[in-house]
């Protein structure tokens, strides 16, 4: 049990990975460059679609995983292939020699602010489903305002599906997270009238559907087919979006309180800076590139470097998990045939 | 036989009898026409919508359903000003698409 395990990323993929590799009578190395484990999902609240609170998903995580050798706030500097193997040196000034490397770099938010059309951070009640979530959970955010909501509107595909923010990809999370934020913004705000603008809503999980059903017909969100085309402010400070009603094939306007926009998952710049120092090519979607992308998702073409969770595309937790399990169960086989 | 009266010819759109030919002459010279996907972010930045109906969308939807006559009628009203191809999100270039439809289209309508 010698060979060291380095896993690149502290998310939910490379915390997974570690605890299943602990139990297999390893001891991975995690290297996580921020100053907390559970990556993305320790910044949500409650996950579609059973609203099984975020943080004890990563508690029970960062516990199973516990016994890895773990460093936080560091980063990979570079990277030398040595004959067979490969010798990571690290921002605290320690290296590490390691026939095995696994890649759990997850993904980034994208970007809101490059769309400017819909005025993130030039009007104030514009957020992202990113700072929904931080809101949920500490209540913190002047944006949102507590009193007076009378109607709360969801932008689909922001920086998702979208030539001219260069990410023709669709982020697959994010109509089911606008499902899920809608409903829990209308069960603070009963009074307030909430709609979500979309072109195709992609409910393709678990009980997906069903939550959309209730959305519509327990809590009265409305969906409107149509892109936002635009987002203004009004005298009072309230937003006024612009979009095409697709379906009856009109303009429509609407004056709301709090304007949410779904940004997308995009391929994380710390994810393909390392993977360049390997030599590991990028999909056409800018994520990391598999071996095969049916039968081979978490082999990288390389020998000895696996891939787990948003790394390679974007992912819910349930498929990040299975395939951090996958990715341990690969790197024992591995193990054993080099021996 | 008479009833005195007349049904008025139905409207729905019976895709066996749409003639894609000119469609299909569009489509090789504008490849990119296929990919729209409706989302009507040209119709709602249009300055010609709101007082004339133009809507690039609908359009792209009228020529593939056979209702060339109501497409051509509506593409009157553009003035090429370009602002539907600064923000369509599938990157087709409508300007460009609609002086090609002018083009091919042009015996029925003009
Ligand atoms: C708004 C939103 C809401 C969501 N809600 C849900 C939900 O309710 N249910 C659900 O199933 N899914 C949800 N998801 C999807 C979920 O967030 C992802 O499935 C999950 O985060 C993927 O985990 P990961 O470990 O692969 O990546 P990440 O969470 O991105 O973690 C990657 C980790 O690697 C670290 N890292 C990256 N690069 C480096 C590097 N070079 N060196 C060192 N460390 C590095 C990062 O700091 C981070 O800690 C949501 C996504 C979004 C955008
Ligand atoms: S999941 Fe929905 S909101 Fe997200 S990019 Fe795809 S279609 Fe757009
Ligand atoms: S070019 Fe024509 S269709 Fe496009 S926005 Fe201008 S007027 Fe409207
Ligand atoms: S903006 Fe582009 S994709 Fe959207 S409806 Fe218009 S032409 Fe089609």
């Amino acid at each position: 049990m010698k060979e060291n395990i380095v896993i690149i990323g502290g998310g939910i993929a490379g915390l997974e990975s570690a605890a299943r590799l602990i139990d297999l009578g390893y001891k991975p190395i995690i290297i996580e460059k921020s100053d907390h484990l559970g990556g993305h999902v320790a910044d949500w609240n409650c996950l579609f679609p059973d609203m099984t609170p975020a943080r004890e998903v990563v508690n029970r995580l960062i516990v199973s995983s516990a016994d890895a050798n773990i460093f936080l706030n560091t980063e990979i500097s570079f990277v030398n292939k040595l004959k067979d193997s490969y010798n990571i040196m690290l921002s605290n000034g320690i290296s590490i020699i390691t026939k095995i490397i696994l890649f759990t770099t997850g993904f980034s938010v994208f970007d809101a602010s490059k769309k400017e059309e819909y005025g993130y951070g030039i009007y104030d009640q514009v957020i992202t489903n990113r700072d929904l979530e931080h809101w949920f959970n500490t209540g913190d955010d002047k944006r949102v305002n507590n009193c007076g909501m009378n109607a709360v509107g969801f932008v689909h595909c922001v920086g998702s599906r979208d030539e001219k923010a260069r990410n023709p990809q669709c982020s697959k999370v994010c109509c089911i997270t606008a499902v899920k934020q809608a409903i829990e913004l209308k069960q603070k705000f009963p009074e307030a009238m909430v709609y979500c603008f979309y072109m195709d809503l992609r409910m393709f999980g678990k009980k997906y559907e069903d939550f959309y059903i209730g959305a519509q017909r327990d809590y009265g969100i409305r969906f409107i087919r149509g892109r936002v085309s635009e987002v203004s402010e009004n005298i009072d400070g309230r937003v006024i979006v612009k979009a095409e009603d697709t379906l009856s094939g009109k303009p429509v306007k609407v004056t709301l309180d709090l304007l949410v926009l779904m940004a997308g998952m995009v391929c994380n710049s710390d994810s393909t800076k390392v993977a360049g120092m390997v030599g590991l090519p990028l999909d056409s979607d800018g994520f990391l590139k598999s071996k095969d992308n049916v039968a081979d998702i978490i082999d990288s073409p390389r020998e000895g470097i696996f891939y787990a969770g948003a790394c390679t595309g974007p992912k819910t937790v349930p498929e990040t998990l299975a395939e951090a399990r996958a990715a341990a169960l690969k790197i024992h086989l591995f193990i054993k045939s080099l021996q | 036989m008479d009833f005195g009266f007349k049904i008025s010819p139905s409207s729905a759109v019976n895709l066996d009898n749409v003639n894609v030919e000119k469609f299909e002459q569009l489509h090789s010279v504008e490849p990119d026409v296929y990919k729209c996907m409706a989302c009507g972010s040209c119709s709602s930045t249009c300055p010609a919508n709101r007082f004339s109906g133009m809507s690039m969308r609908k359009v792209i939807l009228a020529l593939q359903r056979g209702k060339e006559k109501e497409a051509i009628s509506m593409m009157r009203n553009c003035m090429l000003c370009g602002k539907c191809s600064m923000v369509c999100p599938r990157g087709i270039n409508t300007r460009h698409l609609i002086l090609s439809i002018s083009r091919i289209y042009k015996e029925d309508g003009k």
